[in-house]
């Protein structure tokens, strides 16, 4: 066991360091550029006193590492901030201001981040069960004619870009055959059928990309584990074809499946921008299309800081069940 | 050059045939699967059709910028004149809605940024992943640590939230088709491609003729050059061939969000952007750029599967080909390579 603590442990410390230097290379790439940073951090509609607070807030008069000290500070430690006339207290994680609304960028974060997870964990649940299924199903009706099918779709769906699935379902659903209304995101907390409803589009025109790899991935690696020795002598024992495949083919699909979630997970956040903005869903996509339209630095490095957090957790997380799924990981 | 330097180094050469494999062989390989075959096709229509925007828009006598106030209908918001949004002899596919602009022009058009953006995209993450792996796979304990960290943060990144945060803070006064190729990229791609470089770099470095060229004293960068870019053609070509997809749909991405490619250069995702709006007037404003996105991506990457079984040494030893035994083609096509699934493993 000490073997598994250990691997744990390395792996979150990986985690830590790619997450220190990431917050570093996003530092330099948007603090550090070339031109007024405090202008463009303030972006083309601010006054010049403006600029010079944000000038201040930023510490731009200081060497290079006290003003990354400084972001860094208020992140962990919280951080205050003059107006000009008052100070403002920015509390614990705290990613600075927004220029444009004068709000905190935490508090946005918290404001859009339910919205975004609860697209793209429904959606995940949907990749799973879906992409799985059919890629259980292709890999034992392999050489058939559905097989075929099946094949075809999925490269379809790997290939399609996700706006096109969405728009394309909005305006057949809810346009052409009205079945849904448009969806118009309802917070979970307040009605949780009419969430459900609402989301249902989203989650699908997101997930059924995704699907397609998993398809994809789920039947390669069952094939390869069908193609094994010991599958053939569970068939001379006289296992049924169905316990084969439930039991020992999709076993060996296990550990690969779980790798490409981690690594979807993080491309899903991407998807969930477009989605979110197809959709009009209120969450973190949505809100960083508009910091980026009306140059809202400092909301759009939080997005950055955070989706990236959230990418590199699910990257740890992954390889550890990874190696709860398959043991041989650790001694590597 | 001794003599016996000489004879490795061909034997060397000989050794790397099956990976590299002569561009007839790779042709014969490529022809033997139908599906690979149709979407090579497609794809050089649509290089073709982009060659030849200009001519093609000349043909028509419209080209993709010029406005039709008097084909619309303002007094119903914009509306195309005429059925199908306008379809007839002087626009063969209609016009835009509002703007009335030639939807025929502006599709062929569309196809350059498309096709140029992503293959320019695709050209650097090639440059940028080759070198960064060679590097990485032939440098010293430390030169392969800093650039393994930095490969894997890159790739820990999500590369539509980064791309789109790039896109923030570049002044508007850079060409705009050229900047979204460079960001796309930096944010993806190239590390993925470097981390595949270095992995190959450090099984070819074992190799004897690779070893042979380093114990006789050549150059690093000369070792690199001579010996091992023959042998990581095959892997990195098969590699691009799937980027350039994945770079179209990040194009067409950007631009449906209005912060890639900016009108009045026209782009198949940012024509998608106001579309559903006007699938009722005007459904060929929606179905259009999206049937050519569609065929575009779905040929890009049966074609680039194609490439790869063509070049995998692996799938080939299963392939028979001439044999009539297709299944078995079929079968190997689907399956990744082991290289693509140990991808995943970070």
């Amino acid at each position: 066991m000490s073997g598994f603590t250990g691997f744990v442990l390395r792996r979150a410390i990986g985690a830590v360091v790619t997450l220190f230097v990431l917050s570093v290379v996003i530092y330099v790439v948007f603090y550090v550029t070339p031109g007024d940073v405090a202008q463009i951090t303030c972006g083309p509609r601010c006054s010049p006193a403006q600029v010079h607070q944000v000038a201040q807030q930023l510490h731009l008069d200081d060497p290079l590492y006290v003003r990354y000290w400084h972001f860094l500070q208020g992140i962990f430690v919280g951080q205050d901030f003059s107006t000009g006339t008052s100070v403002e207290h920015c509390a614990a994680p705290c990613l600075g201001q927004s220029y444009q609304s004068g709000r905190q960028v935490t508090d946005i974060l918290l404001a859009k981040l339910p919205v975004s997870f609860s697209l793209v964990l429904g959606a995940m649940v949907i990749w799973l069960v879906l992409g799985i299924g059919t890629g259980v199903l292709s890999a034992w009706r392999r050489g058939r004619l559905s097989e075929r099918v099946l094949t075809a779709v999925t490269l379809a769906g790997v290939a399609t870009p996700v706006f096109v699935i969405g728009l394309i379902l909005m305006i057949v659903v809810c346009g052409e055959l009205q079945l849904l209304p448009f969806p118009q995101y309802v917070n979970f907390t307040d009605d949780p059928e009419q969430w459900a409803w609402n989301l249902l589009l989203p989650w699908l025109s997101l997930a059924l990309i995704e699907a397609a790899n998993f398809a994809r991935l789920t039947r390669a690696s069952m094939l390869e584990t069908l193609a094994e020795d010991h599958i053939r002598t569970f068939r001379a024992y006289g296992v049924g074809e169905r316990a084969v495949i439930a039991r020992h083919a999709l076993r060996g699909a296990t550990a690969s499946v779980i790798a490409l979630n981690a690594v979807t997970f993080g491309s899903a956040i991407g998807g969930a921008v477009l989605t979110e903005t197809l959709f009009g869903l209120p969450g973190i996509g949505q809100e960083l299309v508009h910091a980026v339209k009306v140059v809202d630095l400092p909301v759009v490095v939080g997005m950055v800081l955070v989706t990236g957090f959230f990418v590199i957790l699910a990257n740890a997380v992954a390889d550890v069940l990874y190696a709860v799924a398959d043991r041989r990981v650790v001694l590597a | 050059m001794s003599e016996a330097l000489a004879a490795v180094e061909t034997a060397g050469t000989d050794l790397s045939v099956p990976a590299v494999s002569g561009a007839r062989q790779f042709w014969r390989r490529l022809r033997a699967q139908r599906a690979a075959l149709v979407a090579a096709v497609v794809v050089a229509l649509l290089v073709l059709v982009a060659l030849a925007a200009p001519l093609l828009t000349a043909l028509e006598g419209q080209d993709p910028t010029t406005y039709h106030p008097t084909l619309i209908d303002s007094a119903r918001g914009g509306v195309p004149i005429g059925s199908f949004g306008g379809v007839g002899a002087d626009h063969w596919l209609g016009v835009e809605p509002q703007t009335g602009r030639d939807m025929f022009a502006r599709l062929v058009y569309g196809a350059r940024v498309s096709l140029g953006v992503s293959l320019g995209a695709t050209l650097v993450q090639v440059a940028l992943g080759v070198a960064m792996g060679v590097a990485a796979g032939l440098g010293n304990r430390w030169v392969d640590l800093v650039l393994s960290r930095v490969t894997d943060i890159f790739i820990s990144m999500p590369l539509m939230i980064m791309a789109l945060a790039l896109l923030a803070i570049v002044p508007g006064s850079f060409p705009r088709p050229v900047l979204v190729a460079l960001i796309i990229a930096l944010v993806s791609g190239w590390a993925t491609t470097a981390k595949m470089v270095r992995a190959q770099t450090l099984t070819l470095k074992n190799l004897d003729y690779v070893a042979a060229s380093r114990l006789s004293g050549w150059s690093t960068w000369r070792t690199a050059v001579r010996e091992l870019l023959p042998g990581l053609a095959a892997p990195v070509i098969t590699y691009a061939a799937l980027l350039i997809p994945s770079n179209i749909s990040v194009e067409a991405a950007l631009s449906f969000l209005g912060v890639g490619v900016k009108p009045p250069t026209p782009s198949w995702g940012q024509m998608l952007t106001s579309a559903d709006v006007w699938y009722q007037a005007a459904p060929q404003y929606l179905l259009l750029p999206a049937l050519a996105l569609f065929v575009t991506v779905v040929a890009m990457t049966v074609f680039g599967d194609g490439v790869r079984v063509a070049l995998d040494p692996r799938a080939a030893s299963r392939l028979r080909i001439g044999t009539g035994r297709k299944r078995e083609a079929r079968v190997d096509t689907a399956v990744p390579s082991g290289e693509q699934r140990k991808e995943d493993r970070p």
